[in-house]
């Protein structure tokens, strides 16, 4: 830790996680372990086509139906949505279907194995309709498959005059790059338990990233008042943005079905069904158009980004929006237009993946930068270091750099580190006499905290604080743990702003009834935004106290528990809250799309080293080097796993997780046939911490969720050319790819 | 859900000769359930019609070992991890226990059952194309009696096998000929563990003074069954020249029958077993050491 400072007593500390015993000894408890009296299992009928009108729902003989509660659209009482952004997808079909695995009908029964034959024995007379399958496809509008124009958002990024920079370059590199879906692989599935009853209304226990958006959504859906509805997380077994819309439709689905039957209903998915149904990452399509002076400076960006975001709309818009942002990167350019769409296709709802939207226009941008490179006739980190933003110089949408940022410097220690220049130049002399090529590349990036543009002012996040009559201190945020260790980060911030002991802090378990709407888990804000307000919420105590003259100015833990217990005595609560404002200066337009995009960025430079076999095609990565500025590191234990973890996902984003499509179906939805990587696949991950104190966040911080899976694609993907000579485009590069490429032909 | 255990029946006899009356009494009506590593899979999916399961793991019958001058013999339910600690195998049958190596993780390793993967026939299976270089036998027994057939005839067609539905495989030998030959095995699954092959090689060579004496080449993954390509193997006679090897190479794409599925395309299939065929040809000729296998 470089700016470890003396007075920090938990900040900058690998604290145990508070939630790791529970978990590895199997005491917490997950949605699907738990058990209710007379509880009913359910299950859903879904679409088996792509595109289609239902003419009709049959249910075959042999199962006793009248057993069952079964539900379909007429039986939601509230509207038939899953609230979301545009209110368009529904929560079962009706009428028609947009894509296969939509559902259509639910059951539910107590025996689950008769469960299961019944939903075989529902069938489904579905007239298919011509369905979309491609981005072109949609463009193209033969069909138009949603709204009007198959186009769910659109948005255009314009600084200086792209056009009348053509005239004056040096050179123009055009490149067209691709990225597949990909799945989120939580290792629990999606699973929630509803109960409803006409006093206390519906509560829904389940597996999330956002308490509030599954209330929003089951408030709309069953026509509900804010206060009979409650949604509690159980603890949440990974969710990588998978768990942040798709919560809302199940969570749906069991309240529809616990209020009809009168009995808790509980759905959880087993992995084929998650996999076959559920959001993936958007699979996306970029075009760049690059000019370049003499001198390698970048002259103009022309970049067109499009987005395939399935049968409905869900978070498309936003991804979108993340993604065109991040479509230029950390570089300086005077003239940029980015022009970005999300279409509609027959697919499953591509959703939230961590990284949401900037890993696809990222590994188009860094892969763009090798061909340029390449052209120029300069070396893939000089183009860079001759272009890198630099503070007080301005990025695409108009944000100017007012962080101390110094990509050359991460870059440096990232080629260092990973022996970059000797490498380069001995698998140059070594690959003409080996069969297993090597091959060495980088990639450098920046990745956005928060909300993008005004989200963050819009949701105006609350936290809540409140001693308890023992002396502790509880905080109240919707935030979720879902592996990635909030409870553990918040209770570093809170003992560290209090300056008292970190087991004094508790971290309540998110549930609507109790904490207040801190928004959403996702977009890296947990840490930086959500971690900043329980930081002031936790100081709203003290200075409770501090005024009250319970609390000297200097204090111990025992004194403070004392304070807290004699404030409590006297006044019968201590309570505080803290809600979001905008740091100062820091200001989007949402209309002129232009403006400062994210409060902070953390910036990062990868390298990854490969070898390709070329008896078999398979490329391995042998190391990895992951540097990044990450302003104050909280918890370097729990920092670098998310670190590691971000570089495998990505591994098998670049290289391995291909998902498998027939007529807009999954058709590899299961763990042996959608290849992940194994830990026998991956590299050393070795992972290095620039600190840079970020004035608005809790003790420096910023957000660190997603940005490793940014780099290694195109880090990759530029290693794999180094080694092989061979220009991919497209990901995962599978051997099969690979062996198209290097023999020039397409299957 | 998608998936779920239908009710179901299992038997566990502890005497072979009840094992076989039984199966006899009414021929495919029990399935031998051995580690279940493929059965389980297959009745959770759905896939699989039979509710009745006879448990052949407890019939000390099927656990025999036996090393003659001639032969190893191997009880059908030895399981992976056994495989790979036999130190005769170690010695003399090295590409089998390099089979059971890559075979699935180690879970599987310890459950699975060489016997379950000649009968459940996948031709994506692994140690097939070991024990067909190594021309294995294997023994049938029902309750009219045993046979020993070669393994070499066992695959009929797609999941066919030659073996009658009354009858379970209780041995496995090998003839303890190779031992001198130089052997290469090559499982490729793109990942490196809990891999589905995309292409198995397994290939052994009597090299002498530079000529080929005699070899033997098996595949997985690239027809419907495990393939011994003999049509291959009869071009490589003699000294090796990189005409064979081309020739050899071209006579493989004859041989083999790939198919494009969700795993793989056949394209890659076939070129991936050609450049197998050669790794393992010009190895020959390269010193002894370093073997893949
Ligand atoms: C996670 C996982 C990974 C795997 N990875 C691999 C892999 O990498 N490579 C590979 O080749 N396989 C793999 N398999 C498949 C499986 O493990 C092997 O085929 C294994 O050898 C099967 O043996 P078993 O004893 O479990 O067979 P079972 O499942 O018990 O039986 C399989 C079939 O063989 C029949 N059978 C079993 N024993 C006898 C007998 N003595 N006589 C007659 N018929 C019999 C059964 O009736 C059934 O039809 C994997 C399986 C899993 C679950």
């Amino acid at each position: 830790m470089q700016s470890d400072s003396m007075a920090d007593r938990f900040i900058g500390k690998s604290i145990p996680r508070k939630e790791g015993r529970a978990k590895v000894t199997g005491r917490a408890l997950y949605v699907d372990d738990m058990v209710m009296p007379g509880m009913l299992y359910g299950a859903t009928v879904r679409s088996p086509v792509a595109r289609g009108r239902i003419r009709g729902i049959r249910y075959a003989q042999g199962i006793p139906w009248d057993e069952f509660t079964i539900v379909t659209a007429q039986d939601i009482p509230g509207k038939n949505c899953v609230a979301l952004m545009l209110n368009d997808q529904p929560c079962l079909a009706d009428q028609v279907v947009n894509h296969a695995e939509e559902p259509v009908v639910l059951l539910a029964h107590p025996d689950r194995y008769l469960l299961e034959e019944a939903r075989r024995a529902v069938e489904l007379d579905i007239e298919p309709l011509p369905a979309v399958f491609t981005i072109d496809e949609s463009l193209a509008r033969q069909q138009v498959v949603w709204g009007e124009d198959n186009i769910f958002k659109s948005f255009l990024v314009e600084s200086g005059d792209v056009e009348s920079a053509w005239g004056h370059a040096h050179l123009i590199v055009e490149g067209e790059y691709e990225t597949g879906a990909q799945e989120q692989l939580y290792i629990e599935p999606q699973g929630m338990i509803a109960t409803f009853t006409a006093e206390q209304g519906l509560t829904v226990w389940g597996s999330m990233q956002c308490p509030y958006y599954v209330h929003r959504a089951l408030m709309t859906l069953l026509d509900l008042p804010v206060n009979q509805v409650r949604v509690i997380q159980t603890e949440t077994g990974g969710g990588f943005g998978g768990k942040e819309e798709y919560p809302s439709m199940i969570a749906g689905h069991a309240a529809l079905l616990a209020r009809k039957s009168g009995k808790p209903v509980k759905i959880v998915y087993d992995r084929m069904e998650d996999m076959a149904a559920t959001t993936k990452r958007h699979p996306s399509r970029t075009r760049h158009r690059t000019a370049v002076t003499r001198e390698g400076k970048l002259l103009a960006m022309d970049i067109e980004f499009v987005v395939d975001g399935g049968a409905y709309a869900t978070l498309s818009p936003v991804v979108l929006s993340r993604g065109t942002i991040h479509a230029a990167g950390p570089y300086f350019c005077p003239n940029v237009r980015i022009r970005s769409q999300a279409v509609a296709t027959n697919f499953p709802p591509h959703g939230a993946f961590r990284g949401f939207g900037a890993p696809q226009s990222i590994f188009a941008l860094e892969r763009q930068m090798d061909q340029v490179a390449k052209v120029l006739g300069l070396a893939p980190e000089e183009l860079r270091r001759r272009n890198f933003v630099k503070q007080g110089e301005t990025l695409a949408v108009g944000q100017v750099v007012r962080e101390k940022v110094d990509m050359a410097g991460l870059m440096e220690r990232a080629l260092e580190l990973s022996d970059y220049y000797a490498k380069r130049k001995r698998f140059a002399e070594e690959n003409p006499r080996r069969e297993v090529k090597k091959g060495i590349g980088l990639a450098s990036f920046l990745h956005g905290a928060g909300f993008t543009g005004s989200g963050e002012r819009y949701l105006a996040s609350l936290v809540g604080a409140e001693a308890t009559p023992e002396g502790r201190v509880r905080v109240l945020a919707a935030s979720t743990e879902m592996g990635q260790g909030t409870m553990t980060v918040f209770s570093q911030i809170a003992a560290e702003a209090l300056g008292v002991d970190y087991d004094m802090i508790e971290i309540v378990q998110p549930d609507t009834a109790v904490v207040p709407n801190s928004g959403p888990t996702v977009a890296s804000r947990t840490c930086m935004v959500v971690g900043k307000l329980v930081e002031s919420a936790v100081l709203g105590i003290r200075q409770q106290l501090l005024s009250s003259g319970l609390l000297p100015e200097r204090y111990t833990s025992e004194q403070f528990r004392q304070a807290c217990r004699q404030f409590i005595e006297n006044h019968g609560a201590l309570k505080s809250s803290s809600e979001y404002s905008a740091p100062p200066g820091v200001y989007w337009d949402d209309d002129k799309y232009r403006g400062d995009a994210y409060g902070a960025y953390a910036w990062a430079v990868y390298v990854a080293e490969v070898s390709v076999d070329l008896t078999t095609y398979e490329i391995r990565v042998d190391d990895f080097v992951a540097v990044q500025e990450v302003g104050r590191v909280i918890n370097p234990v729990l920092a670098t796993g998310q670190i590691e973890g971000g570089v495998a996902q990505g591994i098998g984003f670049a290289l391995y997780e291909n998902v498998v499509w027939q007529e807009g179906q999954m058709v590899n939805s299961q763990m042996t046939n959608y290849i992940m990587p194994t830990s026998a696949d991956l590299p050393p991950i070795r992972v290095f911490f620039e600190e840079v104190p970020y004035a608005h966040g809790p003790g420096g911080a910023k957000g660190i969720g997603e940005l490793p899976i940014d780099g290694p694609a195109p880090a990759i993907v530029n290693a794999i050319e180094n080694a092989g000579g061979v220009n991919v485009n497209r990901i995962p590069v599978t051997p099969e790819v690979l062996m198209e490429a290097l023999e020039g032909v397409h299957a | 859900m998608r998936s779920y255990l239908p009710a179901y029946d299992m038997r566990v006899p502890l005497e072979l000769d009840e094992a076989l009356e039984t199966m006899a009494r009414a021929p495919g009506e029990w399935k031998p359930f051995a580690g279940g590593t493929d059965l389980m899979v297959l009745l959770e999916q759905g896939k699989l019609a039979h509710r009745k399961f006879l448990s052949v793991a407890r019939l000390k019958g099927l656990y025999g070992f036996a090393l003659t001058d001639d032969h190893v013999t191997l009880g059908a339910m030895i399981t992976y991890r056994q495989v790979q600690a036999t130190a005769i195998l170690q010695q003399e049958f090295p590409l089998l226990c390099r089979a059971a190596y890559e075979t699935g993780g180690i879970a599987t390793q310890n459950r699975g059952t060489l016997g379950g993967n000649i009968a459940n026939a996948s031709p994506a299976a692994d140690s097939p194309p070991a024990l067909l270089v190594y021309d294995a036998e294997l023994e049938l027994v029902s309750a009219r009696g045993a046979r020993w057939v070669p393994y070499a005839g066992f695959h009929l067609d797609y999941k066919k096998l030659d073996m009658r539905p009354e009858e379970v495989i209780r041995n496995i030998r090998l003839p303890r000929t190779k031992k001198n030959w130089r052997q290469h095995y090559r499982k490729v699954g793109t990942r490196r563990a809990q891999a589905i092959s995309k292409v198995c090689f397994a290939g052994a060579a009597l090299v002498d003074g530079g000529e080929i004496n005699d070899v033997r080449i098996a595949l997985g993954s690239v027809a419907p069954t495990v393939l011994r390509c003999r049509k291959t193997e009869a071009l490589l006679r003699g000294s090796l020249t990189t005409e064979m090897v081309r020739a050899a190479c071209d006579e493989l794409a004859r041989e083999i029958q790939p198919i494009d599925d969700f795993r793989s395309t056949a394209r890659y299939r076939t070129r991936v077993a050609q450049k197998l065929l050669a790794e393992f040809l010009l190895g020959l000729i390269a010193p002894p050491a370093g073997d893949r296998a």
